[in-house]
């Protein structure tokens, strides 16, 4: 190779650096957003108006405001936890399985997702905490020293979900931050503007892209992904401990653990590409975020959910096999008891809308893939509502049978999540780099101009 | 080609040589052979790890695996001391009668703590090592670097500290080694350029200090004393509208606002109009019968028995003699001359000659410091018990001679 040709290389390879950079950094420096981002974000503050204005009557007016009753003591507060849980859980994976598996093509979206997995366990741990009824009291869950000497009952899941959720938000926000410091470094050094000097200077821990700072850093990550990715599998086995430990049938199965992390990584992809295939249309970053990459999230939602179908069967077939005739009646009860339509919602948007990623044409339509992410996110509510409600509401005493409605408030408050998430989303999107740049660098074939081989 | 500053300030100093490259590749090189030229104070800066730098360079692996390794060991072992500290030792907490130190259980925390310790450690570990946050670095002041290094530049640079150093000598290694230009770095000795700045001094301090505001007023709530009631966060479920057991009403003329039966109400099954069977009474005297109820056999007679040894006997003795544990005891610790009060022998000749309807009652409602036992045993027991009381103050006034022939043998 001549001298001429490695700088003619070496040329191109800056070149996408500085375009990598440009994009990305492009959208936090505009002087303005994107025209649809304002009235997305006014939505989104709106709903969570209603998240505020609900909680704030429930704090005053007591728990009395749901459905929930004797029989039904869960309903929605806990669906709405295990959902919001599970849908964080694709952004570990991304961020760290994915990572560990060398899938270079995670580079353009773990970003996104990892806020995405931050955002969502906020509203998860909303869902427990006010569930107590008295969430002014939530430190009580902690093993804090006081001088009534109570401590928490160890032998209980209860007790190791505090621990495995907050352990796991606090290590997703370490993770995530860590990714951040580069790219607050690249911002930090292309801002003009004083303020923004000092404030990404801040964020930024005066990183200046050291080799022998790499080097720890580098180290520093896999670790990390080392530690995450384990973790991601504890949580949501232990939320479905939750479940798996008490006697009810329905709930009382030991295959609840794989079961529950395989629908928490479907729920995941498709909320991943909910607000990713928009994202990248609306902030121009489809050379980035590239078909091939939305393809093979779709492809993972199809096995995933695939697997998902083979847990209801597995399931099914144990109800049958085990001789119990609780757990008998359970499953029947729901097949055709008076949740039978949430059960078949459940299994249309589980099972059966993500065989359609089968076909090449639907893994490349981006409305078509929204819409069926959309079903699949419904299906995996309707999975947990089915788990919880039609458990409890048919118990093993026929005396506390009991129908469950919810009330409007169960409702308000779930929408508000939402729109408590997508505040916390679309705020990131405006005002912190939603690709990882540094990664997304280093993972293409660029980084490789002008080595030679020895 | 190197550009020099003038050194016109007193306290100007060089800091070291920035060289720049133009690919990953040619600073792979560059270290390579900046590190083969002997130099050990240099360092290589790009917007993103190079691979390979690492040996070009001669980085040494770093000991962040084994602080991990050290913090999630800790983890494991805090984990568990907390769980059987809190669970087993301070407050022993039996749960379905499992063993108190179970380790299964204790594997969910164990791990979590292990996994949030070992990241804390990786986190703040690699941070620390790396010298970060850092506010100020001399290569910040010059204006390529703070262009190119983070976003698409690669970069070498050798301290002046470096033993090997001499400005043109350096200068052609680098260039030598492909720069595409070198630059003399130099800095102000003054510290004014690398304190934090004063804005951002003053938000830490007044942060810090209207953090110790909750405490502060938590502390001082803690030591006073008011007169006021307490604070209700949530009032209703303080507060409800309901009638508590025991307490007064202005709805009701008699101000109670629970509620008595309507005069004359009889709960189901509670009628017990049969003076006989319910009260010992035939015509308002003792009853001298057996209500029709109760069958005298020796069914009857064993169910006597039985309730008699449970609940007669600790006083009355299994004999009715008013032997019993119980009256042994207080003879034994000398409660009878503090006033005692004896259980009586049944079998002497007056409880032998009282109605069966006075028996009866005894049982019913007690009598001087005997206690009812109308609530424990339902009335055909008492019956029962009566005609077992009926056997023992017959066998009280036996002789040998009442004792079946075939029976004597055994007894002698």
């Amino acid at each position: 190779m001549s001298s001429a040709e490695t700088s003619a290389e070496a040329l191109e390879a800056r070149e996408y650096f500085k375009g990598i950079s440009d994009s990305v950094c492009g959208i936090v420096e505009a002087e303005k957003a994107p025209k649809i981002w304002l009235p997305a974000f006014a939505a989104a503050v709106g709903l969570t108006g209603v998240l505020v204005v609900s909680l704030y009557i429930l704090l005053t007016e007591g728990t009395g405001i749901w459905g929930n009753n004797n029989t039904e003591a869960w309903a929605w507060p806990i669906v709405n936890f295990v959902f919001w849980v599970g849908i964080g859980h694709a952004g570990t994976l991304i961020s760290a399985v994915l990572f560990l598996m060398r899938q270079k093509w995670r580079t353009s979206i773990n970003r996104a997702a990892e806020a995405m997995t931050i955002f969502a366990v906020i509203c998860a741990g909303l869902f427990p905490v006010i569930h107590t009824g008295r969430p002014w009291l939530a430190y009580w869950l902690l093993p804090i020293p006081n001088d009534m000497a109570i401590w928490p009952q160890f032998r209980s899941p209860l007790a190791w979900d505090v621990f495995a959720v907050s352990t796991y938000m606090t290590v997703s926000i370490l993770f995530w931050y860590m990714g951040l410091v580069p790219d607050f470094a690249t911002l930090r050094d292309r801002t003009k503007s004083k303020l923004k000097h000092t404030i990404y200077g801040i964020l930024s821990l005066g990183w200046r892209g050291s080799a022998r700072q790499w080097h720890r850093y580098e180290r520093a990550y896999l670790i990390m992904a080392a530690l995450a990715t384990p973790l991601v599998f504890s949580v949501h086995s232990v939320v479905s401990f939750d479940f798996a430990v008490g006697q009810l049938p329905g709930w009382h199965t030991t295959i609840f653990p794989p079961y529950f992390v395989a629908g928490a990584i479907f729920s995941g992809f498709a909320m991943v590409l909910t607000l990713l295939v928009p994202a990248r249309a609306i902030f121009n970053m489809k050379h980035i975020i590239t078909d091939q990459h939305v393809e093979n999230m779709c492809k993972v939602i199809l096995a995933t959910g695939s697997m998902v179908g083979f847990a209801y069967g597995t399931e099914f077939f144990i109800a049958w096999y085990s001789g119990n005739m609780y757990e008998g009646f359970t499953f029947l009860n729901r097949m055709f008891g008076p949740f039978a339509w949430a059960y078949w919602t459940m299994i249309t948007c589980n099972v059966l809308i993500p065989q359609f990623f089968w076909f090449k044409k639907i893994r490349t339509s981006p409305f078509i893939i929204v819409g069926l992410c959309i079903l699949v996110n419904v299906g995996m509510w309707f999975e947990r509502f089915v788990i919880i409600v039609t458990s409890l509401t048919r118990s093993f005493m026929p005396g506390s049978w009991h129908y469950f409605s919810p009330t409007m408030y169960d409702a308000s408050i779930f929408i508000g999540s939402f729109g408590l998430f997508f505040t916390l989303f679309l705020l990131f999107l405006r005002f912190m780099p939603m690709i990882a740049m540094f990664e997304v660098k280093g993972a293409s074939p660029h980084a490789h101009a002008g080595v030679k081989h020895h | 080609m190197s550009t020099d500053k003038p050194i016109d300030k007193v306290e100007d100093k060089l800091y070291g040589l920035l060289a720049e490259y133009e690919s990953p590749g040619a600073l792979i090189e560059a270290a390579r052979e900046v590190r083969d030229a002997g130099y050990t104070k240099f360092d290589c800066h790009s917007p993103f790890p190079v691979h390979g730098i690492d040996p070009a360079m001669g980085i040494k692996p770093t000991i962040l695996p084994m602080v991990t390794w050290g913090a999630g060991i800790t983890g494991t072992g805090l984990a568990i001391l907390m769980q059987t500290w809190m669970n087993n030792w301070t407050y022993p907490w039996n749960i379905g009668g499992k063993p108190l130190f179970s380790l299964p259980m204790q594997i969910p925390i164990a791990f979590e703590v292990t996994v949030l310790l070992a990241a804390f450690a990786t986190f703040f570990g690699m941070w620390g090592l790396n010298k970060l946050p850092q506010v100020w670095h001399p290569l910040f002041g010059n204006d390529n670097f703070v262009d190119k290094a983070t976003c698409h530049g690669f970069f070498v640079a050798i301290e002046a500290d470096d033993p090997k150093f001499d400005q043109e000598g350096t200068t052609a290694t680098l260039e030598k080694a492909g720069a595409t230009a070198v630059e003399a770095v130099r800095y102000e000795t003054s510290k004014k350029h690398r304190a934090l700045p004063n804005g951002v001094i003053a938000f830490m301090a007044l942060s810090m200090c209207l953090a110790l505001v909750p405490f502060a007023y938590i502390a001082k709530q803690r030591a006073s004393t008011s007169d006021k009631p307490h604070m209700h966060i949530n009032p209703n479920m303080d507060f409800q509208t309901k009638n508590k057991p025991q307490t007064a009403s202005d709805m009701f003329a008699d101000g109670r606002a629970a509620r008595l039966p309507v005069a004359g109400s009889v709960a189901r099954g509670e009628l017990k109009a049969d003076d006989h069977f319910y009260r010992g009474l035939v015509a308002g005297e003792w009853a001298t019968e057996f209500p029709k109820e109760i069958t005298l056999s020796a069914e009857t007679m064993e169910r006597g028995e039985n309730r008699f040894n449970i609940y007669c006997s600790p006083c009355h003795g299994l004999t009715g003699a008013g032997t019993g544990m119980i009256n042994q005891r207080a003879d034994a610790v000398g409660a009878t001359a503090t006033g005692w009060v004896a259980p009586s022998n049944i079998g002497q000749e007056s409880f032998a000659k009282q109605p069966h309807g006075q028996l009866f009652n005894t049982i019913t409602h007690g009598i001087r410091s005997m206690p009812s036992y109308g609530a424990q045993i339902k009335e055909a027991d008492r019956w029962a018990i009566v005609f077992y009381l009926r056997a023992l103050q017959r066998s009280a006034h036996s002789t040998i001679d009442d004792v079946p022939a075939g029976e004597k043998p055994a007894i002698r």
